[in-house]
């Protein structure tokens, strides 16, 4: 990489007042034919085309995108980063991608701010304490980390959560994980843009793709907005909108599309440490580096493509906020903003084959990808660059739904992500 | 948010509304005779469109009724709205 990111530079850079930055990436324009095109610039897409390069000498490859890049999920999610999956399939996935995160900012020479902050899921009812034993249980017989912390080391570790047994929905404990936490959610997306164009990759904004060529049940390239590419191979990462592109390729999806929204308030000087997470009460919050308090909703139940949600489902996690802490009830809002999650039945991505020969898809991440972005980039680089999937995703196929084998993380999934 | 307007109360707020899914999908008639792949489509697949979409709402926090709402994903505007049974034909156009 001749353009490295180093103390030196820095230095070097403010003799000239920062002004002489070159660019982070290229604006490459679109060549008629790749080894692979990947659609979708967010985060997923552009790890998968950075560990093609890096993991498999893939070079030839293009990232095509209708927006900006990074301008989707990426930049709509809560950016809470975490391991503790209850099935072995998903621990396996959700580790390997913590263990790229915990290496990801030397990796990738761009700082991600990872931040090992640790995440509380806490549990309200006698049933969820049960399901969080048995979830860290599970956890560390996969070599996750983990720990049943009750209510008076969590008061002690966040004095201003309403441990009180007095509330109405009251604190009985709750799991750890202690190497989870935050990372800069547009930053991973920059950081992956950046190393996979320094090896070659093209990243091509702008570039919709309205159709997908395909030959006798093998794909052969995308229709584009800016002209007809060739692919002898195509990966399909785009999150809300794969079963309109699923739908152009001539096959179905089990996902529905979902708005999922979220908020941050003002910012205030540091307060929260950690992320805490609710099941029961049904929110989440962590704060920035900035001071904002990062706060995450669910799902509205209806499906939509519209970026945007219900009022009622911000009063309810605002309502749930102010249950966890009191002290937040007045601090005022200054964004909020909706992505589309694509929701499967299990709560479980999809990461494999497609009925076209040569198609690829990655989806099905629902309300908890942006965790998964640097292992789900690394499985699906290897399911691309050898046409089978790795053992971390062959459980994440698409024909599990006519087998049978769902991995069902309601559970872990729950809210929370 | 939007308001919906139940045919058995009048319009409401979506929040007294749940969503019910995709409409117009059909269990299988002879379940034992469909393949795997067969029941896996009527099971898990969907539609999802961008754009109108057929689908069924309940009035959990009024009448308790099931109906049928034909609705834009993007724009969430309600194209039309008819009971069960009712063709949609009577109602309006379907997607």
């Amino acid at each position: 990489m001749n353009n490295r990111y180093s103390i030196f530079s820095l230095a070097r850079n403010a003799l000239s007042h920062h002004e002489k930055w070159g660019r982070a990436w290229r604006s490459a324009e679109p060549q008629p034919e790749y080894d692979v095109v990947i659609i979708g610039a967010g985060g997923h897409g552009l790890a998968t085309a950075y560990y093609l390069a890096r993991e498999h000498g893939i070079t030839n490859v293009a990232v095509v995108e209708k927006g900006w890049l990074g301008g989707g999920n990426t930049a709509r999610n809560t950016t809470i980063v975490r391991s503790n999956y209850l099935y072995d399939e998903s621990a396996h996935l959700f580790e390997k991608s913590l263990k790229l995160w915990e290496g990801l900012s030397q990796e990738l020479n761009y700082n991600v701010m990872f931040s090992q902050r640790g995440v509380y899921n806490l549990g309200h009812t006698l049933q969820e304490m049960r399901d969080i034993h048995r979830r860290v249980n599970a956890n560390r017989l996969n070599g996750i980390d983990g720990e049943v912390v009750n209510a008076e080391q969590i008061k002690r570790a966040v004095p201003y959560l309403n441990t009180s047994p007095n509330a109405r929905y009251p604190i009985l404990g709750s799991s750890f994980q202690p190497r989870a936490g935050t990372a800069r959610h547009d930053g991973v997306a920059w950081g992956f843009a950046r190393a996979a164009d320094a090896r070659g990759v093209d990243i091509i904004e702008n570039c919709e793709v309205t159709n997908i060529l395909r030959d006798g049940g093998r794909v052969t390239g995308v229709e584009t907005t800016r002209g007809t590419i060739k692919a002898k191979k195509v990966g399909i990462v785009v999150a809300g909108h794969s079963g309109v592109l699923a739908d152009m390729a001539g096959f179905r999806l089990p996902i529905e599309s979902h708005p999922l929204q979220a908020l941050v308030s003002e910012p205030v000087k540091p307060i929260l440490d950690t992320v805490i997470m609710s099941n029961a009460v049904h929110g989440y919050i962590s704060q920035s580096d900035k001071g904002e308090l990062v706060i995450g909703a669910g799902i509205d139940s209806y499906t939509g493509y519209g970026q945007r949600g219900s009022f009622n489902i911000i009063e309810d996690t605002l309502a749930a906020i102010k249950e966890l802490f009191p002290v937040f009830s007045r601090m005022r809002m200054l964004r909020h903003w909706g992505g589309i999650v694509d929701i499967t039945p299990d709560a479980t991505p999809i990461i494999g084959k497609t009925p076209v020969e040569n198609l690829f898809i990655n989806c099905g991440w629902g309300t908890g990808g942006f965790k998964a972005t640097p292992g789900s980039g690394w499985v699906f680089a290897h399911t691309l660059a050898t046409g089978e999937p790795h053992p971390i995703n062959a459980a994440f196929s698409l024909d599990r739904y006519t087998t049978g084998y769902l991995v069902d993380e309601h559970g872990a999934a729950g809210v929370a992500h | 948010m939007f308001q919906i307007d139940c045919p058995w109360c009048g319009p409401r707020d979506q929040q007294e509304f749940s969503y019910a899914g995709e409409g117009g999908i059909q269990r299988p008639q002879d379940p034992s005779a469909t393949t795997d792949a067969e029941w896996a489509d009527y099971l898990f697949m969907r539609r999802n469109p961008r754009g109108m979409h057929h689908e069924q709402w309940r009035h959990v926090h009024g009448c308790g009724q099931f109906f049928q709402v034909t609705r834009h994903t993007v724009t969430y505007r309600i194209e039309s709205i008819r009971r069960m049974g009712e063709s949609a034909a009577a109602g309006g156009e379907s997607s």
